[in-house]
C-alpha cells in the first residue's frame, strides 16, 4: 500500500500544494491565520501535517553534521550509492522498452480480457514487495519456472546477482511508468496517428514519429516516478538479490543494515535518499507538472 | 447571394463539362469508382460516387448525415462493410490507408504540434521513401506555392487559422495523391479568413490534376469549391448535380433551406400544383404529375388585410410563427394554411406591425414561382 500512496501524495504537494497557497488572497491567510476553519477538520488536519514533517526535521535535528563529510566520503558509502543509482537507472530504462509499448497496447489495441490485463499490470502497485520478491524467486530463482531454463540455457542465474536487482526493481517500478504512459496516451488525441497514416506511415512509423514526441512529458513523468521508486525498493530486492556490499547492498539495504551497527551512519545515508527524493520532485514540478 | 449566383452561372457550363468527362472516365477506368456501404450500429451509409480526374466532388449534408463516415471510408480509416472502391481502375478496398494514393486535410488540420510547419509537411514524402533532404526540399516548395515560405520554421500554434489550412493542404498534396479528402476545409476560420482562404484553395483545386472529394455543410463552399455537388441526407445520396441545378431544382426541404427557397411537392395539373395535404399554388410551367415547386422568400408580399383587387392566385391566410434578422432583411416564418418563409424589408415589417403572432395574408405571383418535375 505504501508503493500506491507515495506518487499519488508526492504529486498532490506538487500540483495542489504551491498553487493553492498561491491564489489565497494574501490577507487572508496572513492576518487571520486559519480563521474560518472548523477545529473538527484543523485540529486532525493540522495532526497530520505534523505527521508528514516531524520525522523528517528529526532526521536534519540527528543529523551528525560534523561527522557527515566523513560519513559520505566513505567508501562503503558510495559503493551503495553507485549500485543503487545505476541500478535504478538500469530498471528504469527495462520499463521504458518494455513498459512503453505495453502502455500503448493497453491504452490503443481492443483485445479481449484488456481490464484483466490492466489489473495485472497494476498489481504489483498494491502487491507488498516482499511478496513481489518471493514471486520473482519462484519464477526466475535458480529452481524457478523460468529460471530452470534460463540456467540450463545459457547459463544466466538473476537471484542474488546485481542484474537481480535490476529485475527486482523494474518488476515493482515498471507499472508507474505503464500506468503514467497509458494515461498520457488516452488523453492524447488519436487522429494524429490517423493522420500519420494518411500521410503514408506504417503504425509503428506513426507510433515512432509522432504519437512518441506527442506523449513524452507522460513518458518523462512515468520514467521519473519508476526511478524514484526502484531507488527506494527494498522488500523485493532484499528477497531476490540478497544483500551483498558492492554487488546487491543498494541504499535502502544499506541504511537498513547500518542502523543495526551504527545508527548516525544509516542517518547520514537516509539524508543522502532524501535529497535525491527532493532533487526528484524538484525537477518534476519545473519540467512537467507546471507544464499542464 | 449574388456571390453564389455568379459562381453558379460560372460553373454551370463547367459542370456540364466535367459530367461528360465523368462518363468518359468511368469507362476507361480513370477516377475514382466507389460505393461505399459503411453500417454501423443503426446507421448504414451507401453513397455511390463517380469522379474524374480533375474534378471536384462536394459531399454536401447535414450534421450526421455520414458525409464524414464516406470520406473516412475514401481514406482507408473506416473498413467498408460492403460495396467497392476503385481507383485509377485499382482496387482499393482492402488497401491499408498507407498505403492508399490519398492525401487528407482534416477538419482541425491535426497538424503535428511537436513538428514545424516544414517538418509537418515533410512527413508524407519522408513516408514514402525520401531523404531527408529530399523531403525537406520538397516541403519547401510546396509551403512556398502556398507563400507560406516565411513560416516554415514555425510551430503549429505560432500559424494563424489561414496559414494551419494551408499547411495542411500543402502536407495532403505532398504526397501526390491520386485522390485528394477534404473534410470542412473552412469550417474552423473566421469569415474573413474564410473568403480569402476558400478563394486561395478554389485555385489549388483547380490546379489539381488528380479527383478530389470534399464534405462540407456549407453550401456556398460547397458551391464555390465543387464542380459538382452530391448531397447525402441520412446515409444515401438524395440529389446529384451542378451547383447551378442544384440550386434551381431543389429535391429536399434541406436542399431548399440552405439555398434559402420555399419548397413543396404536389400534383400538377396544367398550371396548378395541388400540394400533398395542403393548398393548392397556381405557376406559369404546364406540367402533369408529381412536381416541385420553389418560390424565394422575397417573391412573398404579406398583408395585415385580405387584399381586395390583387391579381395574385396565391393568396393565404398565415400567421406570424418567428421573425429573424437574415442580413438587410427581416425574414418571417409563417404558419398557417401554407407553412412558408416571407422576406420583408425591415420598413415593411415596422408598418405592417408584424409580430409573433399576428394573423398575415401572404401573397405571391405565379411568374415568381418554379415548378419542375419530381
Amino acid at each position: 500500500m505504501t508503493s500506491l500512496d507515495k506518487p499519488d501524495a508526492a504529486a498532490d504537494t506538487l500540483t495542489g500544494g504551491p498553487r493553492r497557497r498561491r491564489s489565497h488572497p494574501p490577507g487572508r491567510t496572513g492576518s487571520g491565520g486559519f480563521r474560518g476553519a472548523p477545529l473538527p477538520l484543523l485540529l486532525p488536519a493540522l495532526v497530520g501535517l505534523a505527521f508528514l514533517i516531524v520525522p523528517l526535521i528529526a532526521l536534519l535535528v540527528r543529523t551528525p553534521w560534523s561527522d557527515l563529510p566523513a560519513q559520505l566520503t566513505s567508501a562503503a558509502v558510495w559503493q551503495a550509492l553507485r549500485l543503487s543509482l545505476l541500478c535504478a537507472t538500469a530498471a528504469t530504462a527495462v520499463s521504458l522498452v518494455i513498459g512503453v509499448p505495453l502502455a500503448w497496447l493497453l491504452a490503443r489495441v481492443e483485445f479481449p480480457g484488456r481490464g484483466l490485463v490492466r489489473a495485472l499490470v497494476t498489481l504489483p502497485l498494491v502487491l507488498p514487495p516482499v511478496v513481489g520478491g518471493v514471486a520473482l524467486l519462484s519464477a526466475l530463482g535458480r529452481n524457478g519456472v523460468v529460471g530452470k531454463w534460463l540456467d540450463a540455457w545459457f547459463g544466466i542465474t538473476l537471484p542474488f546477482t546485481t542484474a537481480g536487482v535490476v529485475v527486482a526493481e523494474a518488476f515493482v517500478a515498471m507499472p508507474f511508468l505503464v500506468i503514467s504512459v497509458e494515461g498520457t496516451l488516452r488523453a492524447a488525441d488519436p487522429r494524429f496517428e490517423e493522420a500519420a497514416t494518411t500521410l503514408g506511415a506504417s503504425r509503428f512509423t506513426a507510433f515512432r514519429r509522432v504519437t512518441l514526441p506527442l506523449i513524452a512529458p507522460g513518458i518523462a513523468a512515468g520514467a521519473v516516478l519508476a526511478w524514484a521508486r526502484a531507488l527506494g525498493e527494498f522488500g523485493a530486492t532484499i528477497t531476490f538479490a540478497g544483500n551483498f556490499p558492492g554487488r546487491t547492498q543498494t541504499m535502502p539495504l544499506a541504511v537498513y543494515l547500518a542502523l543495526q551497527s551504527d545508527p548516525e551512519a544509516a542517518i547520514a545515508l537516509s539524508l543522502v535518499l532524501l535529497a535525491v527524493s527532493i532533487a526528484v520532485l524538484a525537477g518534476l514540478r519545473d519540467r512537467w507538472m507546471t507544464a499542464s | 447571394m449574388t456571390d453564389l449566383d455568379k459562381t453558379d452561372l460560372d460553373r454551370t457550363a463547367h459542370g456540364t463539362a466535367a459530367d461528360g468527362a465523368t462518363a468518359g472516365a468511368a469507362a476507361a477506368g480513370e477516377g475514382l469508382d466507389a460505393r461505399l456501404v459503411v453500417e454501423r450500429g443503426d446507421f448504414r451509409l451507401d453513397v455511390s460516387l463517380a469522379v474524374a480526374p480533375g474534378e471536384v466532388v462536394a459531399l454536401l449534408g447535414p450534421n450526421g448525415a455520414g458525409k464524414t463516415t464516406a470520406l473516412r471510408a475514401l481514406a482507408g480509416l473506416v473498413p467498408l462493410t460492403g460495396g467497392r472502391l476503385r481507383l485509377d481502375g485499382t482496387d482499393l478496398d482492402r488497401t491499408p490507408p498507407e498505403s492508399r494514393p490519398v492525401g487528407v486535410v482534416f477538419q482541425d488540420y491535426l497538424l503535428f504540434p511537436h513538428l514545424t510547419a516544414l517538418d509537418n509537411v515533410a512527413f508524407g514524402p519522408r513516408c514514402h521513401g525520401a531523404t531527408k533532404a529530399e523531403a525537406r526540399t520538397q516541403a519547401a516548395r510546396w509551403l512556398d506555392r502556398m507563400g507560406l515560405a516565411a513560416h516554415a520554421g514555425a510551430k503549429p500554434r505560432r500559424l494563424s487559422g489561414g496559414q494551419a489550412q494551408r499547411v495542411a493542404v500543402a502536407r495532403a498534396l505532398a504526397t501526390h495523391p491520386r485522390l485528394l479528402l477534404l473534410d470542412e476545409p473552412l469550417a474552423a476560420l473566421d469569415a474573413r479568413t474564410r473568403l480569402e482562404v476558400r478563394a486561395q484553395l478554389r485555385r489549388h483545386l483547380a490546379e489539381f490534376e488528380a479527383v478530389a472529394v470534399l464534405v462540407t455543410h456549407d453550401p456556398l463552399d460547397a458551391m464555390v469549391l465543387a464542380d459538382r455537388l452530391v448531397v447525402i441526407e441520412d446515409g444515401q445520396v438524395v440529389q446529384e448535380g451542378t451547383p447551378g441545378h442544384i440550386a434551381r431544382h431543389p429535391r429536399t426541404d434541406y436542399i431548399a433551406h440552405l439555398i434559402g427557397l420555399n419548397l413543396y411537392r404536389g400534383q400538377a395539373e396544367g398550371h396548378t400544383v395541388r400540394l400533398d395535404g395542403g393548398p393548392a399554388i397556381t405557376t406559369t410551367e404546364d406540367l402533369t404529375g408529381p412536381v416541385f415547386v420553389t418560390f424565394p422568400p422575397t417573391a412573398v408580399t404579406l398583408y395585415r388585410e385580405r387584399p381586395s383587387g390583387t391579381s395574385a392566385r396565391n393568396l393565404w391566410h398565415c400567421e406570424v410563427a418567428g421573425l429573424e434578422t437574415h442580413g438587410d432583411q427581416i425574414r418571417a416564418d409563417l404558419t398557417g394554411e401554407l407553412p412558408l418563409a416571407a422576406g420583408l424589408t425591415t420598413v415593411a415589417a415596422a408598418e405592417l406591425g408584424l409580430h409573433p403572432g399576428a394573423e398575415v395574408w401572404a401573397a405571391v405571383k405565379a411568374a415568381q414561382t418554379h415548378a419542375y418535375p419530381a
